[in-house]
């Protein structure tokens, strides 16, 4: 299963925890698993079909493209974080 | 990652260097169309004002006036979110920030243009354009904008934590927050705390040459735009959405550049020009005066930090703790994001916590400046990494090397660091002779620091095409700010076989080429030279295949080495095989994940005058980690270009903000920039640990290099005079408060 790190400010979400465990092979699949044993999670990191404005995630420490569709493998580390752009971390 | 090359790392002269140097290179303000006339932009002469009324009619009036507009052309509609290449925003605030409606948010504010036949009539017309403001308290700090009885700029502003509104209003845009371990328990092992609060302030790019744009709304619907830009696309795409037009109708010609650093990322001009050029019928061109520029263009954000440190008696780290309040200007988005992502990032920290405000202010809306965000960080950690050594009787980088990140160490904000270079530019450091060199005078010192940029990835394109005498024509969407024509022609000429002279690079519009993301983020030689690698690849794997048919084999059995194609006892050198096979198109568009980020460190020496406070710089050496160095000219140049920038943030420049809200040194005059007759050489040292996520091993040498100085400045003025002075600029001014302080 993959280790998903609950970005800071969320793990009241979490009950305070720091990284939960989920099964699933894409993003998509873990964050519907968090929703399960964490609800209001999914809120926080998606909006509508996507990732949420000016956030990206870190499959294994590498950000990709593919954003809710990025593969997440059985031993990945899976990290929410913003999203940095060309020269500069999202304009809000 | 390949190690043996024709090409790469040697140092050919720039394709476009015969246009620069004889001044034939075309900006944007060289452009003059049929028809053209020219804009003057109105702006606020208030930093924060209510606009009751506003009369365009006696401009409208005057002989030669073409066009009058102001936020009421915008088509209206209701708000969304777009991307503009440096993250979603809503397009209220990109329409706002391009002319103001309802409210002036800083003084030089946009409020409304005229286009004329020429410039002094549209700047005599829209001097009679009638605008009652109420003028309304305002605010220019971040701590001050927090405060509870701060003028807000934004009604509806409400602070947001992690994709959440919450419901406090003011002027705090977003509160971001990274943690590791337990802040609390680390301090707690550690024998040594520094804690100190520091101050930057705002700066600008400095690029010499200021934003222009000249539009054509033609007869057929189509916008033509011609600017000065780092990145085209996303031109094209601001026009497009507020205009409220479809992006394939609009094309964007980016001219030649003249500096950018972050800076020509946002879009102030182009869609004034295809306004007032729909209005009049005409090609519109506008450019800003310097005055504009520093009043009315992103710079940098000031920040007010507070850094906490805890240290093992053995040197180690075990505890970090920062508040960082960053002004976001006008709108939202103050980098304070990659600042907090930066601030700890050459450490291997168990237990970090970090806290983050993105405050808007009554000074023009920041924009990125190499490393965004970082520079103000590093200064504060940096300063206090030093103090612990010095409090600990460590050799500051040896405190460094003990504690320094590596791959695997993991981030503030998560995830763990791939192969990166902090190490190795930390011992290039302690290695070099400027390190262990004598200082040569008294009040002098010595100071080092180290800092980070992640670099990006993006979208990139390009097409080669071969031509019957052995050259190729490689087509891209980079502007080119840094020698990236050759640094990206380079890389395809390793590929191909070919010299750098035979590939002939052309930097095009937004009609001529795929999606390209902007010049910025470090991403140019990485990216678009992936593409470039890629496009090349696709050019041998045809030519493998015309060889084949040439002599009846499989592509298979046709080798490539260096530029000749064999097979069996049959070859073709590059030029043999192009000419037989008439023209070849490679391409090629990424979006590469193997992004590598780069540390720079540097060493300075100072000397500090007690009688006033003067700072100068005695000797400077710039290190950094490029991965691969494909030019290592440009990568030089990099250096001492961030380095120089640096020097000048530490110890000259800030916008200087009247009572009224005003910025008095809006001129080069006043706003001191360092210049070659100020500075030493800046000595550089090219430091190579390959990125595995680019098949030649490139980073991206644009951003880091920024990072230090500052911070390595303070450190140098502490051991030349003994004080540490905990705000920039550091002018002759602060640095004898601090010495008064003292006593």
């Amino acid at each position: 299963v993959a280790r998903v790190f609950i970005p800071s400010m969320l793990r009241p979400l979490a009950g305070g925890r720091e990284e939960i465990e989920c099964d699933g092979t894409t993003v998509a699949d873990v964050i519907e698993a968090m929703e399960r044993s964490c609800p209001g999670l999914r809120d926080r990191l998606v909006e509508g079909d996507r990732l949420r404005p000016n956030l990206s995630v870190a499959v294994d420490g590498v950000v990709g493209s593919l954003g809710l569709r990025e593969p997440v493998g059985p031993e990945s580390e899976v990290h929410f974080v913003a999203a940095i752009r060309g020269g500069s971390a999202v304009k809000k | 990652v390949s190690t043996t090359y024709s090409v790469l790392g040697t140092r050919p002269v720039r394709h476009d260097g015969a246009d620069k140097v004889t001044g034939r290179a075309l900006y944007g303000a060289d452009l003059h169309l049929n028809g053209l006339l020219h804009g003057f932009v109105l702006r606020s002469p208030y930093a924060h004002a209510r606009i009751r009324r506003l009369d365009t009619s006696k401009a409208e009036q005057v002989p030669g006036v073409k066009a009058v507009i102001t936020a009421e052309d915008f088509p209206q509609g209701p708000d969304r979110l777009v991307d503009l290449g440096e993250g979603e925003v809503p397009l209220s605030y990109v329409r706002g920030n391009l002319l103001a409606r309802g409210k002036a948010l800083y003084k030089g504010h946009a409020v409304a243009a005229v286009a004329a036949a020429s410039g002094p009539v549209a700047e005599e017309a829209a001097r009679l354009i009638e605008i009652e403001y109420e003028p309304l308290p305002h605010v220019t700090s971040a701590v001050d904008a927090m405060r509870d009885d701060a003028p807000v700029l934004h009604d509806d502003l409400r602070t947001r934590e992690f994709g959440k509104a919450t419901e406090r209003g003011g002027n705090v845009a977003d509160h971001i927050r990274f943690t590791l371990g337990d802040a609390d328990k680390g301090f707690a092992q550690a024998d040594v705390i520094v804690e100190r609060e520091f101050d930057t302030a705002t700066v600008h790019q400095g690029y010499i040459e200021p934003h222009n744009a000249t539009a054509l709304w033609n007869t057929d619907g189509r916008i033509h735009v011609w600017c000065s830009t780092q990145g085209a696309f996303v031109v094209r795409e601001v026009v497009s959405c507020v205009l409220d037009m479809p992006v394939s109708q609009v094309k964007v010609t980016p001219m030649e550049i003249g500096g950018g650093f972050g800076g020509k990322i946002p879009v102030y001009l182009e869609p004034l020009a295809a306004l007032l050029s729909r209005k009049s019928g005409r090609p519109v061109q506008l450019v800003m005066s310097r005055q504009d520029v520093f009043e009315a263009t992103g710079p940098t954000p000031g920040s007010h930090i507070t850094v906490r440190m805890g240290a093992t008696r053995d040197g180690r780290i075990v505890a970090a703790q920062a508040w960082l309040a960053y002004e976001a200007g006008a709108y939202p988005g103050a980098m304070v994001v990659p600042g907090a992502m930066c601030i700890f990032a050459p450490y291997d920290i168990a237990n970090v916590a970090i806290d983050g405000y993105d405050v808007v202010t009554n000074k023009p809306s920041t924009a990125a400046y190499r490393a965004p965000g970082a520079t103000n960080a590093a200064f504060a950690s940096e300063s206090v990494v030093d103090e612990l050594a010095e409090k600990l009787g460590l050799d500051p980088i040896e405190f460094r090397l003990k504690n320094a990140a590596r791959e695997g160490t993991r981030r503030a904000d998560g995830p763990k660091y791939p192969r990166v270079g902090c190490l190795e530019v930390l011992e290039a450091m302690k290695a070099h002779p400027h390190y262990t060199a004598p200082l040569g005078g008294p009040n002098r010192g010595r100071g080092v620091a180290i800092g980070f940029w992640f670099n990006v990835g993006l979208a990139s394109s390009c097409t080669i095409s071969t031509n019957a005498d052995g050259t190729v024509n490689i087509v891209e969407g980079s502007t080119d700010i840094g020698g990236t024509r050759t640094s990206i022609a380079m890389q395809a000429a390793e590929v191909l076989g070919l010299r750098a002279d035979d590939v002939y690079p052309a930097v095009v519009d937004t009609d001529s080429i795929g999606y390209t993301a902007v010049t910025g983020g470090s991403r140019t030689t990485f990216a678009t030279g992936l593409a470039a690698v890629e496009a090349a690849e696709d050019v041998v794997r045809q030519m493998r295949e015309r060889a084949a048919s040439l002599c009846r084999c499989k592509p298979a059995d046709v080798t490539h080495e260096r530029g000749t194609y064999r097979c069996g006892d049959r070859s073709w050198t590059f030029a043999e095989l192009a000419a037989e096979s008439g023209s070849i198109i490679g391409r090629a568009t990424v979006n590469p994940k193997g992004v590598g980020g780069s540390f720079a460190g540097c060493i300075v020496d100072v000397e500090v005058d007690p009688e006033t406070g003067r700072t100068s710089i005695v000797r400077f050496t710039s290190v950094q980690d490029a991965g691969k160095a494909i030019h290592p000219s440009y990568v030089e140049g990099q250096m001492q270009g961030g380095s120089v920038q640096g020097i000048g943030w530490a110890l000259n420049e800030e916008y200087v903000m009247g009572p009224d809200g005003a910025m008095r040194n809006s001129s080069l005059l006043d706003y001191r920039m360092p210049t070659a007759l100020d500075l030493p050489m800046i000595d550089t040292c090219i430091v190579e640990v390959p990125n595995p996520g680019h098949p030649f091993g490139v980073r991206g040498v644009g951003e880091a290099n920024i990072v230090a100085p500052p911070a390595a400045i303070a450190n140098a003025i502490h051991k030349a005079i003994g004080v540490r002075v905990n705000r920039l600029p550091m002018k002759p001014e602060t640095v004898m408060q601090a010495l008064w302080a003292r006593g």
